[in-house]
């Protein structure tokens, strides 16, 4: 299939550098100033390269890219927490030149869920975005196979770097900026983590999955999540809550009254109390217990192939 | 286990409490507490006593049957109370922010109990600290506890750490 990658940050690099083991080609690469489009194909490692040394990928347009000739738009630009532009308008461009979309960036699918649906109800192409959830894991195409209306709630760790955060917090005895800041000298961390750890990208997964239970019932954004993320969590609140047993960790929780992202605390054996940057997803599903499933894919190469995964399920 | 309070009034003489707690005992039931309200005699002549038992729903009725059998005068039967257990943590200026009063509020507001408090001040008490409650709540009022509970944290600028699962057997 021939892909046109639009979000050159390291999931997008990553995603293109994979697209050829995977048997595609890339036709057009975009950041946001720059883009380089080759219907033959592209020659990711000079764009690349050229991006390194003279900050551009090439001499077009993002609008040319998204105009250029592909099967599948995979797109995994920054987009604003609001109104996800421009990622968004990216993806209607492709839809509504029939062309199929692969998402890795969350805020279309958080914010925008219904206008989503619609374009791609118009469109011959197919829209996936099994990697806005946690990356690898098969959360969406699970629920999609038990079946949205037999679920009654999800829960999970949600952020991989936040649950990193507490967890070394937890082994280690220490404090919260002392953690953030070993982090960000390790590379670990974001640049800017505040998206991390401030719980929004959390409230992202929640307004997914409940739109994924609910809509078209009920439409859902991150403005219903009731967030509130790990900054403020002390080392000997850690410290009481292992004393008895417990733990503490960034949980989401979708349930149909309510949508929230918090500090918990956990018994320690359970299975949401998961150590290292790993997430994991557990489904309420009824009459049939607790479904949990828990990954390690959060660097930008595994989700660049939990995106490549999702652009061989096309035509599913 | 579901707890119960019961009140009793007994005679003032030797030995009376020590009778009433036989049949609680002897059938099942786990005592929690007694309040003993020595100084305050009723217009009878009696001893106020409060007892908080646990003991499984079943044999409930057979502790109240015992005391009777056994000619304690028992005054009022409570339903369950505080059969649920609650554990948070609050974290913040806890000392500054007058933890007593904190407490006594939850207490005041609430239908609940503090049965457990657990301190971490690892900055000495002036500083940020840290204080894991347990509370036993009714039945039902588990929510209406916490609701509580995050309103004075809000009010008082301390961050609350909350369970994932709430409720459970006290």
């Amino acid at each position: 299939m021939r892909l046109a990658i639009v979000g050159m940050g390291a999931i997008g690099a990553s995603t293109a550098r994979l697209a050829d083991s995977f048997g595609h080609t890339v036709t057009a690469v975009a950041d946001e100033d720059s883009a380089a489009t080759d219907e033959a194909g592209i020659d990711v490692g000079s764009v690349l390269e050229r991006k390194e040394v003279e900050g551009i990928l090439g001499e077009q347009s993002v609008d040319a890219a998204i105009g250029a000739e592909y099967d599948c738009l995979v797109e995994v630009s920054a987009a604003a927490l609001g109104d996800a532009e421009p990622a968004f308008s990216h993806v209607a461009t492709a839809l509504g030149r029939d062309r199929n979309v692969v998402l890795g960036a969350k805020e279309p699918v958080a914010q925008r869920y219904g206008a989503l649906k619609e374009l791609e109800a118009e469109s011959d192409g197919q829209l996936r975005y099994e990697a806005t959830i946690d990356g690898l894991l098969p959360v969406l195409s699970t629920i999609g196979d038990v079946g949205a209306d037999r679920i009654t709630g999800v829960r999970g760790v949600f952020n991989g770097f936040a649950n990193f955060i507490l967890s070394r917090m937890t082994t280690e005895e220490l404090g919260y900026e002392h953690v953030l800041a070993e982090a960000q000298d390790l590379g670990v961390a974001d640049v800017d983590p505040t998206f991390d750890v401030e719980g929004t990208d959390s409230a992202l997964t929640c307004s997914i999955l409940a739109n994924e239970l609910w809509w078209p019932d009920r439409e859902f954004t991150t403005e219903d999540v009731a967030i509130d993320g790990i900054t403020e969590v002390e080392g000997s609140a850690i410290e009481l809550a292992k004393e008895d047993g417990m733990t503490v960790r960034l949980i989401g929780e979708v349930q149909s009254d309510k949508l929230r992202v918090a500090p918990r605390t956990i018994p320690t054996g359970s299975s949401l109390a998961i150590s290292g940057s790993r997430t994991v997803v557990e489904l309420d599903v009824r009459h049939a217990g607790r479904l949990s499933v828990s990954s390690s894919a959060t660097s930008s190469e595994e989700i660049a192939a939990a995106m490549l995964t999702d652009v061989n399920r096309l035509g599913d | 286990m579901h707890t119960h309070t019961i009140r009793l009034e007994l005679v003032d003489q030797p030995g009376e409490l020590l009778r009433a707690l036989e049949p609680i005992a002897e059938n099942g039931g786990n005592l929690l507490s007694i309040f003993h309200e020595r100084g305050n005699i009723t217009p009878r002549g009696h001893i106020p006593v409060e007892v908080d038992v646990s003991a499984p729903p079943s044999r409930f009725d057979e502790i109240i049957a015992g005391l009777r059998d056994a000619g304690i005068n028992v005054v009022q039967v409570g339903g369950e109370r505080y059969s649920e257990s609650i554990t948070v943590i609050l974290s913040g200026h806890l000392v500054d922010t007058g933890l007593s009063d904190t407490l006594q509020r939850i207490r005041d507001e609430s239908n609940s109990s503090i049965t457990e408090l657990s301190l971490a001040a690892p900055e000495g008490t002036r500083d940020i600290s840290s204080a894991r409650l347990r509370l036993g709540t009714a039945t039902g009022e588990v929510e209406n506890t916490m609701r509580v509970i995050r309103e004075i944290a809000a009010e008082k600028d301390l961050n609350l750490i909350e369970p994932l699962e709430l409720g459970g057997d006290g």
